[in-house]
């Protein structure tokens, strides 16, 4: 028990070096010529426009809503599919019971007319 | 490794899956229908169908969804048929009086009713459930069409903030609450009760800092000082049939998994949360009752009413760790509680004309020469809330002191007995508005068949558990027998 927990402190200790180090040395070794396009905040080659306090529609919002409840469909799917030689009839059974129900949250959104976009 | 499939017997979760599958078939039914009335009859019958085949459990005791070599992740027996009655007659009494205040302010949707079939099924797994996992599924399930349900007027920005609040903070205590979960299964190695209850040793500082965070995540939920912050602002801001339902139904599952909890997996801790139940008792006692004083808006009132109303609970619930009859006086507390609280909503109802207007206790002044029946109605319930004989406040508060005092906690008892008495201002000046003033406005009051039905099984129900308590005390009790002969037998 305790051996687990010398290896997360070990882990907590060493962690942060790497990236320091790295990041570190990045900052000393390389030459630094600022310019007002390299001071940018996304240094993409575009240059950014505007405040990102804007008002988004709202509909992302209900579009990201039924997005995540089919992400945890898939992250419910994958394991039974994995086990799948071991669980058998069970589980196919339990699997599509659960994914009916979400079929009906589906077809409830696409009635409500949530799906469309507007 | 060969996999073994649980034994599952789904007619145990029938009533669950009753409400559920009615949630689930209004869902698709809102793609080809937009009637409002096929939907209350639809939910209306569901319940009560739930409610049947819940009855026709009462007597044995079942458990289900059993891994190889596991216990049971749920269980029936006579306290989750109890509770589950409760909360199934809590569903009907909020679709009662919900009927033609949804039609005259414009609220009613059919995701109203979804939503409280879903919310139904959590609250009665709440009661039903035999492992901290689910006891915490089934809290959101209960939760979250609360939150939605609390905004359901969205038109208004009360509600709109009752929602925010209510979800922020239940979000917050839901959390609260996985950690002790997670701390439990830190020291015992187990979510199932039984289990807990079989490893869990007195004094392991990491079961007691676990015990600590299901307290107040129950807390939380049931709106005890010093977590009912959220309560008054909630209550007042909701549709006035979803603080109905909520006052009652949220409360009795948490109530019911508080003491299944409590009671089946931590005896061993019983020392450390009986003082701790008994000063949150206190606390909310106190707190709840000096606070609903000073409120001019009875939706309010009533909020601060509900907070002290789980003092008078929890006082049961700490007496448990004790002795477990006391659990069968909180059983009865919670039906008397069903009744009066329901009833007293229902007349509120009744007088919110508009939404949000006429609930203030100005508004009942004259109330008796508009409505006698009404605010007969109301008298009955506000003496029941007071705890004054013959009606069913009295019975369980009388049941609920006794419990305490058989506990020696007599001075629980005694905070307990002095705010009854400081209840009966603020309860009575709702009787001495009806009566003693007129008011300024003097049109009748109506209701509605479904709210007149409502009113009038509150009522009687209110006054038999006043002049009868005795036989349904003893079906409390046997409720009672169940769930220790499980925790005697594993």
């Amino acid at each position: 028990m305790l051996d687990n927990w010398q290896f997360i402190a070990i882990f907590v200790l060493f962690a942060p070096l790497i990236p320091g180090a790295a990041i570190g040395a990045n900052w000393l070794l390389s030459p630094k010529k600022p310019n007002r396009i390299k001071q940018e905040t996304y240094e993409c080659g575009v240059e950014a426009v505007g405040s990102s306090w804007i008002q988004f529609k709202v509909q992302y919002y209900i579009y990201a809503l039924v997005f995540v409840v089919f992400d945890i469909e898939a992250v419910f799917l994958f394991p039974i599919a994995a086990a799948y030689g071991l669980l058998g009839a069970f589980a196919v059974v339990e699997i599509v019971l659960f994914v009916l129900i979400l079929v009906a949250a589906l077809a409830y959104t696409w009635g409500d007319g949530s799906l469309e976009w507007v | 490794m060969d996999f073994q499939p649980p034994i599952i017997n789904l007619l145990i979760v029938a009533p669950l899956l009753i409400t559920m599958g009615a949630g689930l078939f209004l869902m698709l039914l809102n793609i080809f229908c937009k009637r409002d009335g096929v939907y209350y009859w639809l939910t209306l019958a569901a319940i009560a169908a739930a409610l049947v085949q819940n009855v026709a459990m009462w007597g044995h005791e079942y458990g289900t969804f059993i891994a190889r070599g596991s216990y049971p992740m749920v269980v029936s027996d006579n306290f989750s048929v109890f509770l589950n009655s409760i909360l199934l007659l809590s569903g009907i009494g909020t679709l009662l009086i919900s009927r033609n205040y949804l039609h005259r302010t414009k609220l009613e949707r059919p995701e109203f009713y979804m939503l409280m079939l879903f919310s139904l099924s959590g609250m009665m797994m709440m009661g039903m459930a035999n492992d901290l996992i689910l006891v915490f599924v089934a809290l959101e399930l209960l939760s979250i069409p609360l939150y939605i349900m609390a905004g359901l007027a969205v038109s208004r920005d009360d509600s709109k903030e009752s929602a925010m609040k209510y979800f922020l903070l239940g979000a917050f205590s839901s959390g609260i609450f996985v950690y002790g979960i997670a701390l439990i299964y830190g020291a015992t190695g187990a979510t199932a009760l039984p289990a807990v209850y079989a490893v869990l040793e007195a004094g392991s500082p990491l079961a007691m800092a676990g015990t600590a965070f299901l307290m107040v995540g129950f807390a939380f939920k049931i709106g005890a000082v010093p977590f009912h912050m959220w309560t008054p602002d909630v209550y007042e801001g909701a549709p006035t049939v979803v603080t109905a339902f909520m006052s009652v139904g949220a409360k009795v599952a948490g109530f019911a998994a508080l003491l299944r909890v409590f009671t089946v997996a931590l005896p061993a801790m019983s020392d450390a949360w009986m003082g701790a139940l008994a000063l949150i008792a206190a606390l909310t006692l106190i707190i709840g009752n000096v606070v609903a004083l000073m409120q001019t808006n009875i939706k309010r009132m009533l909020g601060y009413s509900s907070i002290a109303h789980a003092g008078y609970l929890l006082i049961g619930v700490a007496a448990a760790g004790q002795h477990s009859e006391a659990v069968g006086s909180v059983l009865l507390y919670m039906l008397a509680y069903l009744f009066t609280t329901m009833g007293a909503f229902g007349v509120v109802i009744a007088l919110e004309h508009k939404l949000g207007e006429g609930i203030m206790l100005e508004d009942y002044k004259g109330l008796a020469k508009r409505n006698p029946w009404l605010s007969a109605a109301m008298l009955v319930f506000m003496l029941s809330l007071t705890g004054v004989p013959p009606t069913g406040g009295f019975s369980g508060k009388f049941y609920i002191f006794r419990s305490a005092v058989e506990a020696n906690l007599w001075w629980l008892a005694i905070i307990a007995i002095m705010t009854s008495v400081v209840s009966g201002y603020y309860y009575l000046r709702v009787v001495f508005y009806m009566y003693m003033f007129d008011g300024d406005r003097t049109e009748p009051v109506y209701a509605g068949t479904a709210l007149k039905t409502g009113l009038l099984i509150a009522l009687v129900g209110t006054l038999w558990l006043g002049f009868f308590p005795a036989g349904w005390f003893e079906l409390a009790y046997k409720a009672v027998i169940g769930t220790t002969q499980l925790l005697a037998g594993g």
